[in-house]
């Protein structure tokens, strides 16, 4: 449950990296990002770059090779389905109601109708995805986001949203511990083994960032400066109504 | 100049786009120039693509036992995109633009095209990007049009080597954008003497005519801002602010399609200060350019000579340093020091008359293989320029009305011109 979150708070830099913005940050970024770990971090993001090269991505591109694409797009939904549990119980913690609503809507829907969340009907009927998670509550009721902080795999993220991670993770495993879906089937840890397995494939996989790819001697601040500035933006209180 | 697409703009946007066209018969949306390069085309007016494309990366080995600093450990060697046909077909060099590598956008969408229309296609960096620079560039010190086209060649050579027990090729094709065709001309006229792919045909895409002239243009567009290039800090942080405002008051959802498109039809920002932005853009695609070449050559320009940096070092003072980098301090400081000292005698004036497509204009003239494609309000070009341009290629120039600098690239229409130019 707990790899998808990368997905969220990478697209970003995917996308601006991807279009080769250099990114237009680099006078203001000191006023802005506090660093104060930055060789930890870069050793961080180094270890990712080769963590990825000689491990996550040749297992991506495996699984994309033997995986038609049509159940490579089911495996996505699917699992973009269980993150709305995340998004519900946070847009419940902001007490978001509207946004509440709509992903409870979502979810049962894409549930439902979706067949287990395998298809996305609930796009079509309108209700827009709202991505929340533990770190962006807590970016809304004040929390200062902290130093930035790049993480072992799951990669740029701050104190707070390190914290947050670790929440969402305990409240996913405790609601699938609850559930336990494979508990009687005799094989329950290995079963539960893969279904994070191929969650983590899958959420590299809808991710097309890549360490270093921009071959900018500076991206380590681009991308720092990007993840810093869209949480900051996605998690702001929104103004009173007026 | 790719690095024109900025933090909240994106090619995504989608524009109701026949509405604003002007009556001329051309489709192209954008009247701004720097609207335009900012925005590019709106994705429903580019061409379907194809949605599977025969692509592999290349990794080449361009300058054996080439050492690299430990800073740049994650580069190993030029990255190229390589496209390939199953049949016998053309290949078509595509170069980038400035600081731009192989994978850039518009870059890519020229790809499919050429690709979709049955051409294989190689891929190269802009010889001003870090990648190029490290990996291909002999001299790591990038903005002379010959050696740059000489450093080109050999990477073409070296992967035309490597896929040519691959694939078929019927004949050869050059094609670059922005800086890429200025040197795309001079890699043609290299090619008259060493004849290795006597291409048959050379596009050249919004290029300028004169390096330091475009350059100086571009420069231009920072001291639009309040306080000039000194105070480009202050000026991006305010963008920054206004930016976060409008999304933090407007309920958008995320930063997508509908909030890009919105700051567009609200004119969040004046045209001072879209043209500021894309000079600070430049600015900090010209850093990474500036710093790469400094730690390749050991110059002690930006960062102390002989120090070596580690990979856990903070490269930030470097950084900032860079970014308040001109272009005309790289030249003045850097760029000029450089040649002078291997060729004594040359004036700054004789070099900046070299980075010309002038210095080559008798072959320009009398080779029928060019083409050039740009735009009516391309921001790089003088009018004078232009004009030139026009003299220059005559009926081999196609002119539109606008688009800016490389905005109107990936449109349709431009797409097809691009392609039938090398299919006649």
């Amino acid at each position: 449950m707990t790899v998808t979150r990368c997905r969220t708070g990478l697209t970003i830099f995917a996308m601006m990296l991807s279009l080769s913005i250099a990114g237009c940050a680099a006078t203001m970024v000191d006023t802005q990002v506090s660093d104060p770990w930055e060789g930890f971090n870069r050793s961080m993001y180094r270890f990712n770059f080769y963590f990825d090269k000689y491990l996550f991505l040749p297992v991506v591109s495996g699984y994309e090779f033997i995986t038609p694409t049509f159940f490579q797009e089911r495996i996505s939904s699917f699992y973009n389905n269980l993150g709305e549990v995340r998004n519900l119980t946070n847009s419940l913690f902001q007490l978001k109601g509207k946004e509440f609503v709509a992903t409870l809507g979502r979810f049962v829907t894409n549930s439902t109708l979706g067949l287990g969340g395998l298809f996305d009907p609930a796009s079509r009927f309108g209700l827009e995805r709202h991505d929340e998670d533990f770190g962006k509550t807590l970016g809304y009721w004040g929390a200062g986001s902290g130093p930035y902080l790049v993480l072992p795999i799951f990669g740029p993220s701050s104190l707070r949203d390190a914290g947050g991670l670790a929440v969402d993770t305990g409240i996913s495993y405790g609601i699938y511990t609850a559930i336990d879906p494979f508990g009687n089937t005799g094989d329950g840890f290995a079963i539960d083994a893969g279904v994070v397995t191929l969650e983590a494939i899958d959420a590299r996989h809808q991710q097309s960032f890549r360490y270093y790819e921009s071959g900018y001697p500076f991206e380590y601040y681009i991308v720092r400066f990007f993840y810093h500035n869209k949480r900051e933006l996605e998690s702001g209180k929104p103004p009173p109504a007026e | 100049m790719m690095y024109l697409r900025l933090l909240f703009i994106s090619c995504l946007v989608l524009l109701p786009a026949p509405s604003l066209a002007a009556d001329d018969g051309y489709g192209y949306p954008i009247p701004g120039s720097y609207e335009a390069t900012i925005l590019g085309t709106p994705a429903s007016l580019m061409p379907e693509f194809p949605a599977d494309m025969r692509t592999r990366q290349l990794v080449l080995d361009v300058i054996p036992d080439r050492k690299r600093p430990k800073i740049f450990f994650y580069d190993e060697g030029l990255r190229c995109t390589f496209a390939h046909q199953e049949q016998k077909a053309p290949l078509v060099f595509l170069i980038a633009g400035a600081g731009s590598s192989d994978r850039a956008p518009k870059l890519l969408s020229m790809m499919k095209a050429l690709y979709q229309a049955g051409f294989h296609v190689i891929a190269l960096p802009s010889p001003s990007n870090a990648n190029f620079i490290i990996s291909a560039s002999q001299s790591s010190i990038p903005g002379d049009l010959a050696e740059d086209a000489a450093d080109l060649y050999r990477v073409m050579e070296t992967a035309w080597k490597q896929v040519e027990g691959d694939i078929e090729v019927s004949s050869f094709h050059l094609c670059g954008i922005s800086l890429g065709a200025s040197q795309a001309a001079f890699v043609a006229k290299l090619d008259e003497e060493r004849r290795v792919f006597t291409f048959r045909k050379v596009l050249m895409i919004n290029p300028p005519v004169s390096l330091y002239s475009s350059a100086t243009r571009i420069e231009e567009l920072l001291k639009q801002i309040p306080g000039g290039p000194r105070k480009q800090g202050i000026f991006f942080n305010r963008m920054l602010a206004r930016f976060s405002q409008f999304y933090r008051y407007g309920n958008f959802v995320a930063i997508n399609d509908d909030f890009l498109y919105a700051i567009y039809t609200e004119r969040l920002f004046s045209k001072e200060e879209t043209a500021g932005l894309i000079g600070l853009t430049y600015r900090i695609s010209l850093a990474g350019m500036i710093f790469s070449s400094d730690v390749m050559t050991n110059s002690g320009y930006v960062v102390p000579k002989n120090r070596v940096l580690r990979t856990t070092d903070s490269l930030f003072d470097y950084f900032l340093v860079s970014t308040h980098l001109s272009f005309f301090d790289y030249v003045n400081e850097y760029f000029y020091p450089y040649f002078q000292q291997r060729r004594p005698g040359l004036t700054k004036q004789a070099l900046i008359d070299s980075q010309s497509l002038r210095s080559i204009e008798a072959y320009l003239k009398s080779s029928a293989k060019f083409g050039v494609m740009t735009n009516e309000n391309d921001f790089i070009l003088t009018r004078a320029e232009l004009d030139y341009l026009r003299q220059l290629f005559g009926e081999r120039a196609k002119i539109y009305p606008r688009g800016g600098h490389l905005g109107n690239l990936e449109y349709k229409d431009n797409l097809a011109y691009m392609v039938d130019f090398f299919k006649q």
